[in-house]
């Protein structure tokens, strides 16, 4: 038994037995398999090797023009080594010898031969060890590919265990099956966060060595309350575990029958509570935990999971099954963020030195604009459909609004051609989430009908902290002073002139934060599924005057510190019991 | 074990194997790297007999690129190539013309010397 502490960015308690996602991005870690399963593991690694040659015999054969000789000569010579029987055979004599994975095999006998040519003197051989690193994460790239399969095609419940994951490996991801998430990396608003939360599955990151210690199928707790990860737990604590994951179940259900009650203060101001989601059957969950439209749709996994750009069908359909869940319920779609990613940094030659201040998001929309309007084009068809909004991210300034806000009339001006019905008096809206929007909130007003705070981004780039590293991640707070001062001027600014505004970042699902959030004038909240019913009690168990002395309280102190402590105090004594 | 290797020897005779041997010197300026390796790999494994390259140090397979290449042979590297088997005299042949006189059909130093002098 090894338990493991970490953070605790999903609620929720689950046992299952391990299934680990190792990336040809990190050194694979030696992991030991069970004898008769170094079978399996061998053939696994043959066929990596088979499917390698076919991969590499076709791009070989693309290679046509006379400049591209020397990368057929490359690739030439690449083949030589997968088609090497004394490759081969060191690499399954290896899962033999030692029964550890094919991963590890493959890793370990390529990684060995490189640094026997770094060794040598003369610098052009040398630096063939490159080749040898091209030809390991091609092989690598065949066994994990296979495995994401096989993690589509789950047929029993497992808990994931990984690194980090991005959002291609997490697309795939099946609720029925996963039920649980620890990664090696990542902070409360890491992408894996964010996933679990709305897929309403307990998940731990910031774990760092976690996918060292786990071997395939070992049993595996995730506690997502307290942050805990327990390898191989004895019969004793599985026992306790058991007895705790009922309670917890219990506490659920009690917060279900809140369910149909307004989510309104004790002194009867309405608040509105939205749903953030990332896929469209998750559109029916937030219904079912009370929410009353989407206030973040996010669209990212449209291009995420699938090789080639989504058809403006593909997007239309997407929108059109989510917008009849909800009919004359509002319906933001954010226009894709995409950035700092797989996605937008492959189609680059040299990937971006500085991705989360690089070519990211509207930045990148408005320099593809043949897919920035291909999107455009199905969200305005779907319009028509119901309630729905359209939300630009990561402004940073008037400029990139406007010039969003002209393609969008391109896009009109084309579907009036077309004759396609949409709705022309379509909200248009944005995202504030740096801090470059926040202080011109006043400006950017003017030319939107509601802003929605993302803290997440604010709060990244307003203290320079990766919410990601997790050498860093402390210093990540959505309540430190400064970006509470942002916050407050968007807010303000929001109001004077008199335009919708709601909170859609993590801050908005953390129970601490939602007293101070109404004391500073937040109406409305949007957040994943699974926190609605715990936010919304909440909510009915405080008034707005409490609220107000909280916020007033917060904005004169100085260290994030005493805010965050402050903030819990004030929330564990209105509601004890969700704490 | 003796009495197993003597009767491979025998089964070999059998066989009017030859065995060859000869010394080689690469004559390239950037040595056995990947695309030398490979066309040495490339001819070696055109022919039935086995091939051994040594270095002195180490003997490996000459058929295999793994191996070729991990003798990082530089210039001026000399190596011993044995070839043994039905069409042994060929390929030592035709792998000695590859090393020595076309140099993998790359620069060699003196080339370059020549050139500049004249």
């Amino acid at each position: 038994m090894e338990i493991k502490k970490g953070v605790a960015v999903s609620p929720g308690i689950c046992i299952a037995k391990s299934l680990i996602i190792d990336s040809e991005d990190y050194r694979i870690p030696r992991r030991l398999v069970e004898p008769p399963q170094r079978m399996i593991e061998t053939q696994r690694a043959r066929n990596a090797f088979r499917t390698a040659i076919e991969e590499l015999t076709r791009s070989q054969a693309e290679q046509k023009t006379i400049e591209q000789r020397s990368i057929k000569d490359i690739f030439a010579v690449h083949l030589r080594f997968l088609h090497d029987r004394s490759l081969r055979k060191k690499i399954t004599d290896l899962i033999y010898a030692e029964s550890v994975t094919a991963e590890y095999a493959v890793s370990t006998t390529l990684r060995d031969i490189a640094a026997h040519f770094t060794k040598v003197k003369d610098a052009y051989i040398s630096e063939r060890a490159a080749d040898i690193y091209d030809i390991e994460r091609r092989l690598l790239r065949q066994l994990l590919g296979s495995k994401r399969q096989d993690i589509e095609n789950l047929t029993e419940q497992v808990v994931i265990v990984a690194r980090e994951l991005s959002p291609t490996q997490t697309a795939g991801f099946n609720k029925e099956f996963v039920k649980g998430i620890a990664t090696d990396a990542g902070g409360r608003t890491s992408h894996t966060a964010i996933v679990a939360r709305s897929l309403g599955i307990p998940a731990v990151v910031a774990l760092e060595d976690l996918t060292e210690i786990v071997h395939r199928a070992d049993t595996v707790v995730i506690d997502g309350n307290r942050g805990i990860v327990i390898v191989n737990p004895d019969d004793e604590t599985i026992r306790q575990y058991e007895t705790y994951l009922t309670e917890f179940i219990e506490l659920g259900h009690k917060l279900d029958t809140i369910r149909e009650k307004p989510a309104v203060t004790r002194d009867g101001v309405k608040i509105t509570l939205l749903g953030n989601i990332e896929f469209p059957d998750e559109a029916e969950s937030i219904l079912e935990k009370g929410g009353e439209g989407i206030g973040l749709y996010r669209t990212e996994f449209l291009y995420l999971n699938r090789e080639t750009e989504p058809t403006e069908e593909d997007h239309y359909q997407a929108y059109a099954a989510t917008v009849s869940v909800f009919k004359h319920r509002p319906v933001i779609i954010r226009t894709v963020d995409l950035g700092a990613d797989k996605y937008t940094q492959s189609k680059r030659f040299a990937p971006e030195p500085n991705p989360f201040l690089g070519l990211r998001s509207i930045r990148f929309c408005l320099r593809n604009l043949m897919m920035f309007k291909t999107q455009l084009h199905a969200i305005l068809r779907a319009s028509v459909l119901g309630e729905v909004k359209i939300m630009f991210p990561l402004i940073t300034n008037l400029q990139e609004l406007m010039q969003a806000k002209m393609i969008l009339r391109d896009v009109m001006e084309d579907l009036d051609e077309e004759s396609i019905g949409y709705n022309k008096n379509i909200h248009i809206g944005i995202m504030i989430e740096t801090p470059s929007a926040a202080l011109t909130a006043s400006t950017l007003a003017r030319d939107v009908s509601f802003f929605s705070i993302g803290t997440n981004d604010l709060t990244q780039y307003t203290l320079a902290v990766d919410r990601g590293n997790e050498l860093v991640s402390t210093l990540y707070s959505s309540t430190d002073p400064a970006v509470l001062r942002l916050i407050r001027t968007v807010i303000q600014d929001a109001h004077k002139a008199q335009i919708d505004l709601s909170v859609c970042g993590e801050m908005a699902s953390e129970p601490d934060s939602i007293m101070l959030l109404l004391g500073m004038g937040v109406r409305a909240l949007s957040l994943a599924s699974p926190m609605i019913p715990e936010i919304k009690q909440i909510i009915r168990s405080v008034t707005i005057e409490d609220c107000n002395n909280v916020a007033r309280k917060i904005l004169t102190m100085n260290s994030e510190r005493h805010i965050s402590s402050f903030l819990r105090n004030a929330a564990r004594k209105i509601l004890p019991e969700a704490f | 074990m003796v009495e197993k290797a003597s009767k491979i020897q025998t089964k070999e005779d059998a066989l009017d194997k030859t065995a060859c041997e000869t010394d080689v010197e690469i004559k390239n300026t950037d040595g056995l790297h990947m695309r030398p390796a490979m066309q040495f790999v490339d001819i070696a494994s055109r022919f039935k007999s086995e091939v051994t390259v040594s270095n002195g140090e180490n003997s490996v397979n000459g058929k295999s690129i793994m191996q070729m290449s991990m003798l990082a042979a530089t210039y001026g590297t000399k190596l011993r190539i044995k070839t043994e088997g039905a069409d042994a005299q060929q390929a030592i042949d035709a792998l000695k013309e590859l090393v020595e006189e076309k140099k993998f059909g790359e620069p060699a130093p003196n080339n370059q010397k020549k050139h500049t002098l004249g």
